[in-house]
C-alpha cells in the first residue's frame, strides 16, 4: 500500500480501541466484546501479541484467576485464542503517535497512517523498567549492564546469553526470576543486592529462585560504583543504615562482567500526559474512578500503565473491568465527571486505586502499604462514618491488597473524601 | 529426631509461612497455611521437595530461535541439574504446538518436557531480528 514512498491514509471508526496487546489489552478487548462492543481494535507496536508474557517462561500465572499454574506464554495463548474466536481486530507493528480528547487516535505502521475514531479508548500501554539513570549510580559506562527484563528477552526469546558472572541490583520479581534463569543457563550469579531491609519481590520467588540455588541476597546494600573500560569489570557494593545512608568502611568490590537492574517499573503514560489526563504522582498512572475511567470521559486505563501489578491475575481482572465499562460507554452509557468523592491514602498506605468515586454501589479497591507489618487493621472512613474495618494477618508492600466497599447513594451525595488508613492493632 | 521447620509456600504469590514438624518420615502442620494446597506443598517440601521446571529448547527453522518448555510434573530437587543438562542438549524442529512433548521420560523420572508456546515454521528469514 506504499504509494511512491508515501504512506496511505486510512480512516477507521470503531466502538472500542485498545492501546497495547499485552495481558491488559487482551483481557480488556475480550471483556469489551463480551459486554456488547462490536468493533474492537487492539493496537500494538510489537509483531506479536501478549506483550511481555512470551518472555516470562516461568510458571505461576493464572493460579488466583483460574486455579491452574501456567507459564507466561501459555497464559498469553489462552487469551489470544479467545480474542481470535471473537474476531477482535489486531493491528500489529503499529505505533500510536497521538490521542486527542475526542478519542481520535493517530497511529502509524510500515504501510499506512491510521486515523481511528473510537467511541471509547482503553489505555493498556504497560510499563517500562527503571534504569541506572533513575538512581544515578556513579562510575564508568561499560557494556554488560542491562535491565532485568531486557536480559530476560535476550535469553528467553532471542537465545542471546548476557554474561558469565552476574550481579543483580534490586530484588524485584523480574530480578529474582532472572537470578534463577541465569543459573540454569550456566552463569555464576554472585548476589542480589537490595537497599531495603526486605526483598521487594514475592516471598515465593525469594525461596524458589535464590534460596534453592544458594544465591546470596544482600539486604540493606546498594551498588556505589560501576567499573570497567570496555566490558564491566567490577561493581562496588556498600551497606546502608536505617535512613539509607551509606555506612563508610563497608564497601566491597565484586568482580563481575554483567550487572542487571531490577529496580522497579514506571507506568508508560506519555500518550496520556500529552492530552493532560490527570496522573497520580504515587502510582505513576492515570487517576481513575470506580469504572477505571480517567479524567477524560470515554478514556479508560488498565494494566501496568494504571498501576504496577504484582500478578497478571489481578491485572487481568482489572483490565476486564475497564473493558466492560469501555463497551458500556461506547453503547451510550456515560458517567458524570463533575462530582466525585476523593479517595485519600491515609496513615500506612502508599496508594489506593481507584482515586475517585462518583457512583454508588460496590467498589473494588486495590492498595499498597508502606512497609511490612506482622498484623494490622484496615479502616475506610468518610468523615466519622466507618465503612469498613478489616483485620489483616500479614502485609507486605510486595503484595497488592484488594478489598470491596459498598458505597450508598447518601454517601455519594454528602461525602467529599474517603480515607483509607492502617494501624497496628 | 523431630525438627520444626518454617516453610514459605510457593504455590501462589501470597507466600504463606507454614510451620511444620517433621522427622523425615512423618509430618504435621503446626500453623500458617491459608489453603489446602499449602498443606500439600508443605508436606512435599518437608518429605520430598520438588519444583516445576521451566526453561527453553533450541528450535530448528522456527520463527523464534527458542521454544519455552516446562516439566509435565514437578521434578525432584536433586534431579534438577541433570534434567536441565538434557534440556540444553535438545533441539526440536518447527512447527511446534503448545503442549507438544519435547523430551519424553526425561532422566528416567517419568516426567516429560513439554512446549509452552506454539512456534511457526520460519518463512521470512529476518523475522525476529
Amino acid at each position: 500500500m506504499v504509494e511512491q514512498g508515501r504512506l496511505m491514509m486510512i480512516n477507521l471508526k470503531v466502538d472500542v480501541a485498545i492501546i497495547g496487546a499485552g495481558p491488559a489489552g487482551l483481557a480488556a478487548a475480550i471483556s469489551a466484546y463480551e459486554n456488547g462492543a462490536k468493533d474492537v481494535i487492539v493496537i500494538d507496536r510489537n509483531s506479536w501479541l501478549g506483550g511481555i508474557l512470551p518472555q516470562c517462561i516461568h510458571d505461576g500465572f493464572g493460579v488466583e484467576e483460574i486455579g491452574i499454574s501456567m507459564t507466561g506464554p501459555e497464559y498469553a495463548e489462552m487469551y489470544i485464542k479467545k480474542a481470535e474466536k471473537f474476531k477482535i481486530t489486531f493491528l500489529r507493528e503499529t505505533m500510536v503517535l497521538q490521542l486527542d480528547k475526542n478519542r481520535e487516535i493517530i497511529a502509524v505502521n510500515k504501510q499506512e497512517l491510521l486515523k481511528i475514531k473510537a467511541k471509547s479508548i482503553v489505555l493498556a500501554m504497560g510499563c517500562r523498567e527503571k534504569t541506572r539513570w533513575n538512581f544515578m549510580i556513579p562510575g564508568d559506562r561499560p557494556s554488560g549492564i542491562y535491565t532485568a527484563g531486557v536480559a530476560q528477552a535476550f535469553i528467553n526469546l532471542y537465545n542471546i546469553m548476557v554474561g558469565k558472572n552476574v550481579v543483580i541490583l534490586g530484588s524485584g520479581d523480574v530480578g529474582l526470576i532472572m537470578a534463577r534463569r541465569l543459573k540454569f543457563e550456566g552463569a555464576n550469579v554472585l548476589g542480589v543486592i537490595e537497599i531495603l531491609p526486605y526483598a521487594s519481590g514475592l516471598p515465593r520467588n525469594v525461596v524458589q529462585c535464590l534460596d534453592d540455588y544458594d544465591i546470596p541476597l544482600y539486604l540493606n546494600h546498594t551498588v556505589t560504583y560501576i567499573k570497567g573500560r570496555d566490558r564491566l569489570e567490577s561493581v562496588t557494593i556498600a551497606q546502608v543504615d536505617g535512613k539509607m545512608n551509606l555506612i563508610s568502611g563497608t564497601e566491597k568490590e565484586i568482580k563481575c562482567d554483567t550487572l542487571l537492574f531490577s529496580l522497579g517499573l514506571i507506568p508508560e503514560n506519555e500518550l496520556s500526559r500529552n492530552i493532560n489526563i490527570v496522573i497520580d504522582d504515587v502510582t505513576g498512572g492515570p487517576i481513575v474512578n470506580q469504572i477505571f475511567e480517567t479524567s477524560i470521559s470515554g478514556i479508560f486505563a488498565c494494566g501496568n500503565c494504571l498501576q504496577v501489578y504484582d500478578t497478571v491475575d489481578a491485572l487481568s481482572l482489572g483490565a476486564k473491568h475497564a473493558g466492560k465499562h469501555a463497551a458500556k460507554h461506547a453503547m451510550g452509557l456515560k458517567s458524570k465527571h463533575n462530582n466525585y468523592i476523593q479517595v485519600v491514602s491515609g496513615k500506612g498506605i502508599r496508594y489506593v486505586v481507584p482515586q475517585r468515586i462518583n457512583k454508588s454501589g460496590k467498589v473494588h479497591f486495590s492498595l499498597r502499604v508502606e512497609k511490612p507489618r506482622e498484623s494490622a487493621t484496615l479502616h475506610v472512613f468518610t468523615g466519622d462514618n466507618e465503612l469498613l474495618k478489616k483485620r489483616l494477618p500479614w502485609i507486605n508492600p510486595a503484595n497488592m491488597m484488594e478489598f470491596d466497599v459498598n458505597i450508598d447513594e447518601e454517601t455519594i451525595k454528602s461525602a467529599k473524601k474517603l480515607e483509607v488508613t492502617l494501624d497496628d492493632k | 529426631m523431630t525438627n520444626k521447620k518454617e516453610i514459605t509456600c510457593i504455590v501462589c504469590p501470597i507466600g504463606c509461612k507454614i510451620l511444620v514438624k517433621t522427622n523425615g518420615k512423618d509430618f504435621e502442620i503446626c500453623n500458617g497455611n491459608k489453603c489446602k494446597k499449602g498443606i500439600e506443598y508443605a508436606k512435599s517440601e518437608a518429605l520430598d521437595p520438588r519444583r516445576m521446571l521451566t526453561s527453553s529448547v533450541l528450535v530448528n527453522n522456527g520463527e523464534w530461535p527458542l521454544v519455552s518448555v516446562k516439566s509435565s510434573k514437578s521434578v525432584p530437587k536433586n534431579k534438577i541439574i541433570q534434567v536441565l543438562k538434557l534440556i540444553k542438549k535438545a533441539k526440536v524442529d518447527a512447527p511446534i504446538k503448545l503442549g507438544q512433548s519435547i523430551i519424553k521420560n526425561v532422566a528416567n523420572t517419568r516426567i516429560d518436557i513439554i512446549a509452552t508456546k506454539s512456534i511457526k515454521k520460519l518463512e521470512k528469514k529476518d523475522f525476529y531480528i
